[in-house]
């Protein structure tokens, strides 16, 4: 089971990066739960400094940019 | 020095391929971007509407500056994408770490203008900025530079005005970044923080995780997707912009902004600075307009003090800092910056 957090204040960015994620999870059938991360303190802990930022068992995967649908594919695999 | 030859020899198929897109595309934008006066007149003469004439006129401006924008900007916006793949802001925090006044604010207003910044990151990157002992003024410096002397606004102003006023206005700007940063700095405002952030300060020496190495293939994909993306969230504002444009310059009487906007009128910077200080909008919306009113005698500094006004500072942006600021401190960021923004209108008034 993997724990995919996306985060991001609520631009219009992050939304986009938390649907594409979701869309990529479906796609490859991974178990995996997808939380989105409003809170700028909790944000504030992964040490981060552009948003929006896509973490994968609490690991930092990219922040600062949208990834592509592959990408996110291969890293959610 | 290489030759063309032997410099490509390391790249792959794709590589070359890419380039040779790349050349045709160049060649294209160079051969739509000089023929543009030519299309906007066959376009006027097509409609078979009198030239003199204000429709004419306003159409023409329009069929004129749309493609010219798009084109600058798309040329501006593709070169940045590049650049972004060398600056990160995690690059940029560790270049600015426990710098000092002075230097740190210039390296901070530069370093502003080449990172890649959205307004809804500000926060992560102001507490992230603090947390690796960046000075506060330094940071702010940051903060001003980034929106302000932004990639967009460079293009249209470039596009629109012509490269000396873009560099006035980058200059200007700069100057506003470096010096208000200094202000705050000198001013000791940490206490102004609020309580968690200054928790924060200092309290980090690992530099997280940054950004990956580029393959010029990569690199080339990232600034097309930067492209498309900035160029596909701003074309509407520009055609809006242009059509609002056109419709002051095909229609508004001459010199009728002279009055409320021309040099003589000593108030109507402070009043600019006033009305577009809460205003938000992006460059791309309030550029084209910009200019339309400057032709028909509004002042250069009047204009330009409202334009920057309306991108370096927004009430959406304050209401998002202040979860980290405390509403002095807001105040003093916004009165200092207003105030900068002032004095460089008036300049311009005076020497223009």
């Amino acid at each position: 089971m993997k724990n995919i957090k996306v985060l991001g204040t609520g631009c219009p960015n992050c939304k986009q990066l938390e649907s594409m994620v979701r869309k990529a999870v479906e796609a490859s059938g991974t178990e995996a739960v997808v939380e989105k991360v409003e809170d700028i303190e909790e944000i504030m802990s992964y040490n981060i400094l552009s948003t929006p930022a896509l973490v994968i068992d609490e690991e930092v995967k990219c922040s600062g940019r949208i990834p592509s649908q592959e990408e996110i594919q291969s890293l959610i695999a | 020095m290489s030759n063309t030859a032997s410099s490509l020899k390391p790249f792959s198929s794709s590589s070359a391929r890419r380039i040779a897109l790349l050349g045709g595309a160049v060649a294209v934008w160079a051969g739509l971007y000089t023929h543009l006066e030519f299309f906007a007149d066959q376009s006027i003469v097509m409609t078979g509407l009198a030239e003199e004439s204000a429709l004419a006129e306003a159409l023409h401006f329009f069929i004129y500056e749309v493609p010219k924008v798009l084109l600058l900007l798309t040329a501006v916006v593709y070169v940045m994408g590049i650049i972004h793949t060398y600056v990160s802001p995690e690059r940029t925090r560790t270049l600015l770490s426990g710098k000092r006044t002075g230097i740190g604010n210039m390296m901070a207003a530069g370093l502003g203008v080449l990172t890649p910044f959205c307004s809804c990151s500000a926060i992560p990157l102001f507490i992230g900025f603090l947390q690796a002992g960046v000075p506060l003024g330094v940071t702010f410096s940051f903060l001003i530079a980034a929106p302000m002397v932004n990639e967009i606004a460079l293009a249209l102003l470039f596009g629109m005005f012509g490269w000396k006023i873009a560099t006035l206005y980058m200059v200007m700007g700069l100057t506003i970044a470096i010096v208000s940063g200094i202000i705050i700095g000198k001013l000791g405002l940490e206490h102004l923080l609020e309580a968690w952030v200054q928790k924060l300060q200092n309290s980090q020496t690992s530099t997280g995780h940054s950004l990956p190495q580029f393959s010029w293939d990569q690199r080339m994909d990232e600034a097309i997707s930067h492209v498309r993306s900035i160029v596909g969230k701003v074309w509407l504002y520009i055609v809006i912009g242009v059509g609002v444009g056109a419709g002051i310059h095909g229609y508004v009487p001459q010199d009728f902004m002279a009055m409320l906007m021309g040099k003589e009128i000593w108030w109507s910077v402070p009043a600019a600075v006033l009305i577009g200080v809460p205003m938000y909008s992006n460059a791309a919306g309030i550029l084209p307009v910009v200019q339309a009113l400057l032709g028909k005698g509004a002042a250069l500094g009047t204009v330009m003090a409202f334009m920057m006004s309306v991108i370096a500072l927004s009430l959406p942006e304050m209401i998002i800092l202040r979860k980290v600021l405390k509403p002095q401190l807001i105040a003093l960021f916004a009165g200092i910056v207003a105030l900068g923004i002032i004095i460089v209108g008036f300049a311009f008034n005076l020497v223009l």
